[in-house]
């Protein structure tokens, strides 16, 4: 019993992760709190599913498709919206209330164009396999999460660590004036930057829609809690946080609405965010690693 | 006198909201004029909401003191939650309030006493148009007061510059406790007058979501004055009804504005000093023609 909630707490934290990576990077690079990508999230899982029910597409077009339209809904709200706040030296609360504002202008075209009801994707196209080890039952579906997961992760920190590119955002997070006088394009790497971000959260989305076989237009916003629960955790704009902190949702959740209270589980998210932010508002891990990105 | 009536039977519920949401800016407004963004007004308001609807569920507790718990409940959860909670500054204290929200959500979804996802039923509805209009405007007179006092001005210093007041003296801590505090009044009241109101309430209604719609009634009027956020929750709490034509996609018009203002009206709507200016241009314009 206690190994098969291990399993869904891997799957459930792989994809909380994966969605707070995206969160922490905008926050680490462009020091924004980004609240639309929980609409990323909704707006990955809804591209997948349309291109996989009316074009008849494989599922691994869905996965493209998902970060394509995540990814230019995400490069759209940066070149319209948080730009001239940029241009502008805009506090940071105005950022977060214009994204406020994208997201119920994405929630409210989702509603108008698929309606308000929970959608499914085809069973036929679901793997349905399922793989024993021992007395854990594992759904090919759910192996194939964590592993989508983990390589759309390992990628980016590779990005992040090895490459000229990658390199050029930690100039960034570290100081995006001394990075602009050192020849780094800093507004292309804003917008790289917001893309990938968004893209991460679509398919993010994708994977959960995929889980538990529910798309709706509302889904992005309890997502979007648990994503700043996870990047507070982790410490604002720590990449490696996110991770940690993901998995450590994932894990806490899973297990307390196991052992605790079935209803309680987001409570014990929450209750535990709050506590950690009264504790140590830099995150569980923010003195412990100081880089930013 | 006939055409009233029906415009009032029509209208009356569209009208109570205006005042209640009004209330909810101006309580908004109040921790704002501190600097803090709290995204806890709605959940200040539905522990208003849920105390005053069970005092008079159970208790039948007299309508004047209904909502005077009202106000109180939120209040005291503030002075709890406040001490420790406003340490954190900006992004974190919106943080750490949207998450005290939460809380407050999932435990009033899974109480027995709350009535779980079903909300409380069957309210009286004892909320009259004077109690609305009454408080509103003893709302409105008392902060306007309080803009003009001793402790509104430290609540200004202190937004504009928390170091700075605090080198004049200001008790920076007690400031901001007092303006999250007042606020929790102010939004625990609208609470008890809109289950009083409405005839059921349930934890829906007091979600992220309300907390965003207050914020942005507040910052589509503008906090410069305390006209801008009483503007701002009319504009934005009559639109969709204009908009109903568009059905699904009426929410995304309250998205559109609220970016707009941000991006082309950053001090809201209703600026006084804008307004003063504009006001002087066009004197100086008329006088300037012979």
């Amino acid at each position: 019993m206690l190994e098969q909630q291990l399993v869904n707490a891997l799957t459930l934290g792989s994809v909380y992760a994966l969605f707070s990576l995206g969160f922490t990077l905008v926050f680490g690079v462009l020091e924004v709190i980004n609240l639309s990508h929980g609409a990323m999230f909704m707006a990955g899982s809804f591209a997948a599913l349309t291109v996989v029910t009316r074009l008849k597409a494989p599922l691994a077009v869905g996965i493209l498709a998902a970060m394509l339209v995540s990814g230019l809904l995400g490069l759209a709200i940066d070149a319209l919206i948080l730009k001239r706040l940029r241009a502008r030296h805009a506090p940071h609360l105005i950022p977060m209330i214009a994204t406020i504002g994208a997201t119920t202008v994405l929630t409210s075209a989702a509603q108008g164009l698929f309606g308000v009801e929970v959608q499914r994707f085809p069973d036929e196209l679901l793997p349905t396999r399922e793989f024993i080890f021992g007395s854990v039952h594992v759904r090919a579906l759910e192996l194939a999460i964590v592993g989508i997961a983990f390589l759309l992760m390992t990628t980016l920190f590779l990005v992040l660590r090895h490459t000229r590119q990658g390199r050029a955002l930690r100039a960034i997070a570290e100081s995006p004036k001394a990075a602009a006088l050192l020849g780094i394009n800093v507004e292309g790497l804003f917008l790289a930057t917001s893309f990938t971000a968004a893209a991460l959260g679509g398919v993010a989305g994708l994977l959960i829609g995929l889980n538990f076989n529910s798309v709706t237009p509302l889904m992005g916003q309890p997502i979007l809690h648990k994503g700043i629960a996870v990047v507070i955790l982790g410490g604002m704009g720590d990449i490696r946080g996110a991770l940690f902190g993901g998995l450590f949702l994932g894990f806490a959740e899973v297990l307390s609405k196991a052992y605790l209270s079935s209803q309680m589980g987001d409570a014990v998210a929450f209750g535990l965010l709050f506590l950690i932010l009264l504790v140590r508002p830099a995150g569980l891990f923010g003195r412990v690693l100081e880089r930013k990105a | 006198m006939e055409a009233f009536a029906d415009f009032w039977a029509t209208y009356s519920t569209l009208i109570f909201t205006v005042g209640i949401h009004a209330l909810l800016a101006l309580s908004l407004w109040l921790t704002l004029s501190c600097g803090l963004l709290s995204l806890a007004n709605a959940a200040f308001m539905g522990i208003g909401a849920y105390t005053a609807a069970l005092l008079t569920l159970h208790l039948h507790w007299p309508f004047p003191m209904v909502l005077a718990a009202g106000a109180l409940a939120p209040a005291a959860v503030a002075l709890v939650i406040g001490a420790p909670t406003l340490r954190l500054s900006g992004v974190y204290l919106a943080m750490a309030t949207l998450a005290f929200g939460e809380v407050t959500r999932i435990l009033v979804l899974n109480l027995e006493i709350t009535g779980g996802p079903e909300g409380l039923n069957g309210i009286p509805l004892l909320t009259t148009w004077w109690h609305i209009l009454l408080i509103l405007a003893a709302a409105g007179y008392a902060l306007a007061r309080l803009r003009r006092s001793r402790m509104g001005r430290a609540f200004e210093a202190i937004r504009e510059d928390e170091v700075a007041a605090r080198m004049m003296g200001i008790d920076v801590e007690g400031h901001k406790l007092a303006a999250f505090t007042l606020g929790a009044v102010l939004a625990g009241l609208a609470g008890a007058l809109n289950a009083h109101s409405t005839f059921f309430i349930s934890p829906r209604e007091y979600g992220f979501e309300n907390a965003v719609d207050i914020l942005t009634m507040t910052i589509l009027g503008g906090i410069s004055s305390l006209i801008g956020p009483v503007l701002g929750a009319t504009i934005l709490t009559l639109l969709p009804e204009l908009l109903r034509f568009l059905h699904a996609y009426r929410l995304a018009v309250n998205g559109l504005i609220l970016i707009a203002v941000v991006l082309f009206l950053p001090t809201g709507l209703w600026d006084s000093r804008r307004l003063r200016q504009l006001v002087g241009a066009w004197r100086t314009r008329r006088e300037g023609k012979p």
